[in-house]
């Protein structure tokens, strides 16, 4: 198990990097350094003063590799940048200047409140229903539950975000249709409406893989086996069929993990909430390389821990599966 | 102590109704075994899961007839009673043992849970439950039930289905079709351990299985299922030197025989059973 992870961590080296080198390229081919500093400080800056910006950042450098004769070869921006990072030190903005490690800092928490209460009250609530709908299977209940679900999942999200908007905040004026402060629990009136509006997006969806899903274990062989020793079909659902639904359930599930921490892009931009989803928006338009390379490097980073905990997740759901 | 009287069992509805089980007709006395052959799809194994109503409705519909188990029907048991009646009184063996057995529980999980569905009164669990393993011939019994089905190999997979189905000490067991999956040692082992269990415990038994040449030492009575009804039905050895219905002697004239010198396997030619 442990020689299995220090194996699995190992690998992240090679992915970060080549995921580093293809965000490094496809930016600095859109526009060069130059470019971006014209963009950042306006048409009318002076040649010195971009100069100067390019120097304090260390855009001056050559971009992959230094060939200037007498300077070493590994002086160059995107290695200068990989030593940087490799010592998790995520600089600072190119724009503001402020430490990026205490911008992440900053934007993870409004984002997590939004996400992870959005993904935990999801999750209850398509795994409950998905459950329900197995159990009451073939009923008209359960046709016109599928009904529904479709019928949520063609509503493109934009919609949601409209009409809730619209509807609970303007009309009924439930919640504050825009803004966000860190206040105790009246934060909550600010994240209410969003994370209604995530659930509902994605329930439709969720509950009909998990339905899905579910409906393929209760095929199986050992659900006859359970059901002729004699066990109600409440426990052949709760036990045999969840606990075997549960191995493809993880896949889905824990890989979505990190994604949480990086808020959800477009909800935070509609409802102004200062997550991390609004921080990534924010420099991709300024231009901020700084913040998209250090946004894609902790992305790239907890996508590959994801992927690790899926697995050792599955080890420990289905026994027929070992790490070694 | 059983008794099944004209039973009929269809699927699906409308045009598409399929009358699979038509019209049948059999009886098992305590500890008797009746073996009921007949090829694929002749409503053999529906017959056996009909027995405890196990057949998922719809597309399973009992169109007529009564199954009788110790003089109740079993067509108007309640949910509870049908419960109590599965496992309890009336347990299976099934075909795949690999397939049988929940995946994601141990040997142990998997007896014990028939143990406190139909004997709660069992306080030493673990014991219980190496006593059945040690029933079916699973040495070292004590350590093999903490092993998960995929840790057995397909003979012992089996030799568990059995000691899970005699775990709550039924009065009829149901093997439908116990020894196809495995291969012809496993098979001859398996059967020799469930003709030894039958004498240590006094249990009935409707084997059921397309295999003539597996039912000569363990069966009383055989009753030859083809197209859903019952065409031949008699003692085994009667049936089996003197059969009367050509369908049933196309199926044994099928057995190879050892030094047997022919070319090329025996087959029924379906045209002429009407």
């Amino acid at each position: 198990m442990f020689s299995y992870l220090l194996r699995r961590i190992l690998f992240f080296v090679p992915i970060v990097a080549g995921v580093m080198l293809l965000t490094f390229a496809l930016f600095f081919m859109v526009q060069s350094p130059k470019a971006m500093a014209h963009r950042v400080l306006g048409p009318k800056a002076t040649p010195k003063a971009v100069e100067l910006w390019l120097h304090n950042r260390g855009y001056d450098k050559p971009l992959l590799i230094n060939r200037i004769p007498e300077q070493p070869w590994y002086d160059s921006l995107f290695i200068s940048q990989m030593r940087r990072l490799a010592t998790f030190d995520l600089g600072s903005s190119d724009v503001t200047g402020r430490p990026l490690a205490e911008v992440f800092r900053q934007g993870a928490l409004p984002s997590l409140l939004l996400t992870v209460p959005a993904f935990l009250a999801g999750l209850v609530m398509s795994v409950g229903l998905a459950l329900y709908l197995v159990f009451i299977r073939n009923a008209a209940a359960d046709f016109i539950a599928s009904l529904l679900c479709v019928a949520l999942m063609s509503v493109p999200v934009m919609v949601y975000v409209i009409f809730g908007q619209y509807l609970v905040a303007q009309v009924f004026n439930y919640f504050p249709a825009f803004g966000f402060q860190l206040n105790g629990w009246s934060t909550a009136k600010f994240l209410l409406l969003p994370i209604a509006l995530m659930i509902v997006s994605g329930l439709g969806a969720d509950v009909r893989l998990f339905r899905a899903l579910f409906l393929e274990e209760l095929g199986q062989d050992y659900i006859r086996t359970a059901r002729a020793k004699g066990v109600s079909s409440a426990v052949v659902l709760m036990g045999h069929v969840f606990k075997n639904g549960l191995i493809n359930l993880i896949t889905l599930v824990v890989a979505s993990l990190p994604f949480l921490i990086m808020g959800s892009l477009l909800l935070e931009n509609f409802f102004g909430i200062p997550g991390l989803g609004n921080v990534l928006f924010t420099a991709i338009q300024l231009p901020d390389f700084a913040v998209v390379q250090a946004s894609v490097f902790l992305g790239s980073l907890l996508y590959l821990g994801g992927l690790l905990l899926t697995d050792v997740c599955y080890a420990w759901a289905d026994p027929r599966i070992r790490l070694h | 102590m059983l008794s099944v009287r004209s039973l009929s069992i269809d699927f699906g509805a409308g045009a598409a109704r399929v009358h699979a089980v038509k019209d049948i007709s059999f009886s098992i006395g305590a500890g008797e075994t009746l073996a009921l052959v007949g090829e694929s799809g002749s409503g053999k194994s529906v017959t056996g899961l009909a027995l405890t109503r196990l057949l998922q409705e719809p597309p399973a519909v009992y169109s007529g007839g009564e199954i009788l188990f110790e003089d109740r029907d079993v067509l108007k048991m309640s949910p509870a009673e049908l419960r109590r009646l599965r496992g309890g009184k009336i347990a299976y063996v099934f075909q795949e043992p690999s397939t049988s057995l929940n995946p994601v529980f141990t040997v142990r999980s998997q007896i014990a849970e028939a143990l406190s569905l139909h004997r709660p009164e069992v306080s030493d669990v673990d014991a219980e439950v190496a006593r059945c393993l040690d029933l079916v011939g699973i040495v070292d019994p004590s350590k093999r039930m903490h092993d998960y089905p995929h840790q057995l190999s397909g003979g012992m997979q089996q030799r568990v289905m059995i000691a899970m189905a005699l775990a709550c000490h039924p009065q009829l067991l149901v093997a439908d079709e116990p020894t196809t999956a495995l291969d012809v040692t496993v098979q001859a082992q398996i059967l020799d351990q469930m003709r030894l269990i039958k004498q240590q415990i006094k249990m009935a038994m409707l084997l059921i299985t397309h295999n003539f040449g597996i039912i000569g030492g363990i069966a009383d009575r055989v009753a030859v299922m083809f197209r859903g009804s019952i065409v031949e039905h008699g003692s085994t050895a009667e049936v089996l030197h003197n059969p009367q219905h050509p369908y049933t002697k196309a199926l044994i004239g099928c057995i190879p025989q050892l030094g047997q010198r022919r070319r090329r396997l025996t087959t029924i030619d379906y045209s002429t059973l009407g």
